[in-house]
């Protein structure tokens, strides 16, 4: 049989979830037998495979580049989870939004600066006006709330999806936990 | 002369009960162990039915009724779950969650919400209805509390202990739907309003909206049940 094709995926999140997700610890060496990681910012590859089983998706959509991000990582995968607070629910990116973008970037970058205050419009992609969560741009299978959700979450989580079962996710965690 | 007691009995959940003739459904279905999710109910304070999440379902009606407004009736047949009432209890806790801002993993009652285990306990993992990101006043004029309008649900449990228990009567609410806050006196900060500064409003509060200075990050129980203990104090007075 072949292995699970595992994708992590990290949009506007702190990387919190995958540090959780890494706190597996030895536990990892046992499920990765039945996977293979093949995109992650854990290993280095560059380009988003065409066809992925599972996707992990951190972080909430804040960002041109994230936008266009999820909608590719959809379209080349089966299942895919809402991982963590910022995913799930837009969570602290998300805490911008009551502000608006142009006051966000007047405030990190002209009103905090003594030196050069500038915006910065190359290379760095464009905020969006808000920050929503994953859910509002693609369609999500599954949701694993908590911020960020605990490693005993993702174990059991993983060890129920890989078996092809559906795990009850509200048990194990909650927005928050 | 004897006066005849006034009991009623109705049914819950297929479950045979009886009831004194002013109860409520949700006291008695409490009393009979059967659990209906509650957000505005407080034992000790006067029901207003502003939540809507105790809803329930009452046989030969189309309506759903708040349990904590129903009076119990003589062969009353209620029902406190089915999918129905699941999809709008969901529903409304969606609705809760996307009216201000909440976020959970930076509140000062996390671990510690009504609102929070509620929308676990009924199985929300996420919210389908898109963030209004209201931009909503923090008030931490007050020496001791503070108000964080980002959390608030509009239960009103602060505005009723605070008149009907300790009768000071500072907190209210002002404008319609949405649009509505909870004020202190005619809309003066809480520090240089008429409060007593007794702290019953943060207690009762099932949210992080209103919390102890005192009190660091996620450390914040809360302790509503002070209420019941102190009316039947004052009773047994
Ligand atoms: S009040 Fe409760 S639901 Fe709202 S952010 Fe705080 S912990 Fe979460
Ligand atoms: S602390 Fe102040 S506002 Fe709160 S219940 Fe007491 S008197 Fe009322
Ligand atoms: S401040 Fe707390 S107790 Fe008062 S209405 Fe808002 S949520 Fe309810
Ligand atoms: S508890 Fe009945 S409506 Fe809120």
């Amino acid at each position: 049989m072949s292995k699970t094709k595992l994708a992590t995926v990290w949009l506007d999140g702190c990387s919190g979830c995958h540090m959780s997700f890494l706190d597996m610890d030895e536990r990892l060496l046992d499920l990765s037998s039945q996977f293979d990681l093949v995109f992650s910012p854990l290993v280095d590859f560059k380009v988003y495979p065409d066809s992925v089983d599972v996707a992990l998706v951190e972080g909430a959509i804040s960002s041109v580049e994230d936008e266009r991000k999820i909608h590719h990582i959809r379209e080349h995968t089966k299942f895919l989870v809402a991982m963590g607070d910022c995913a799930v629910a837009g969570n602290v990116p998300a805490m911008r939004n009551p502000f608006g973008t142009a006051a966000i970037l007047k405030r990190a970058y002209t009103e905090n600066v003594s030196a050069q205050p500038q915006i910065p419009c190359v290379i760095v992609p464009e905020l969006l006006e808000k920050v929503r969560p994953v859910h509002e741009f693609v369609a999500v299978d599954m949701y694993i709330p908590g911020c960020p959700p605990s490693a005993d979450t993702f174990f059991t989580v993983l060890t129920e999806l890989l078996a092809g079962r559906t795990p009850d996710v509200g048990s194990l965690t909650r927005f928050g936990a | 002369m004897t006066v005849a007691a006034d009991v009623k009995t109705l049914v819950i959940d297929g479950k045979h009960v009886s009831a004194g003739g002013d109860q409520t459904v949700l006291e008695v279905a409490r009393e009979n162990n059967i659990f209906i999710p509650t957000l505005c109910h407080l034992d000790g304070l006067s029901d207003v039915g502003a939540c809507r999440l105790c809803l329930v379902e009452v046989k030969n009606s189309n309506k759903l009724t708040p349990a904590c407004m129903l009076r119990v009736e003589e062969g009353m047949e209620v029902t406190t779950t089915s999918e129905r009432l699941r999809h709008y209890r969901q529903t409304i806790l969606e609705l809760l969650f996307a009216e201000r801002n909440h976020v959970c993993s930076v509140c000062v009652a996390n671990g510690n919400c009504e609102l929070q285990s509620l929308a676990q306990s009924q199985g929300l993992t996420h919210v389908r209805l898109p963030y209004r990101n209201p931009k909503l006043d923090v008030d931490a004029s007050h020496e001791r509390f503070v108000a964080d309008h980002n959390r608030c649900i509009l239960c009103t449990r602060c505005v009723r202990v605070c008149a009907e228990v300790e009768g000071a009567h500072v907190w209210d609410v002002m404008g319609r739907g949405v649009d509505s806050m909870v004020i202190t006196d005619l809309h003066q900060p809480w520090g240089e309003s008429s409060c007593t500064r007794c702290g019953k409003c943060v207690q009762v509060c099932p949210t992080g909206a209103l919390s102890d200075k005192g009190k660091l990050g996620w450390d914040h129980p809360k302790h509503p049940e002070f209420l019941t203990y102190l009316n039947m104090m004052r009773e047994a007075q």
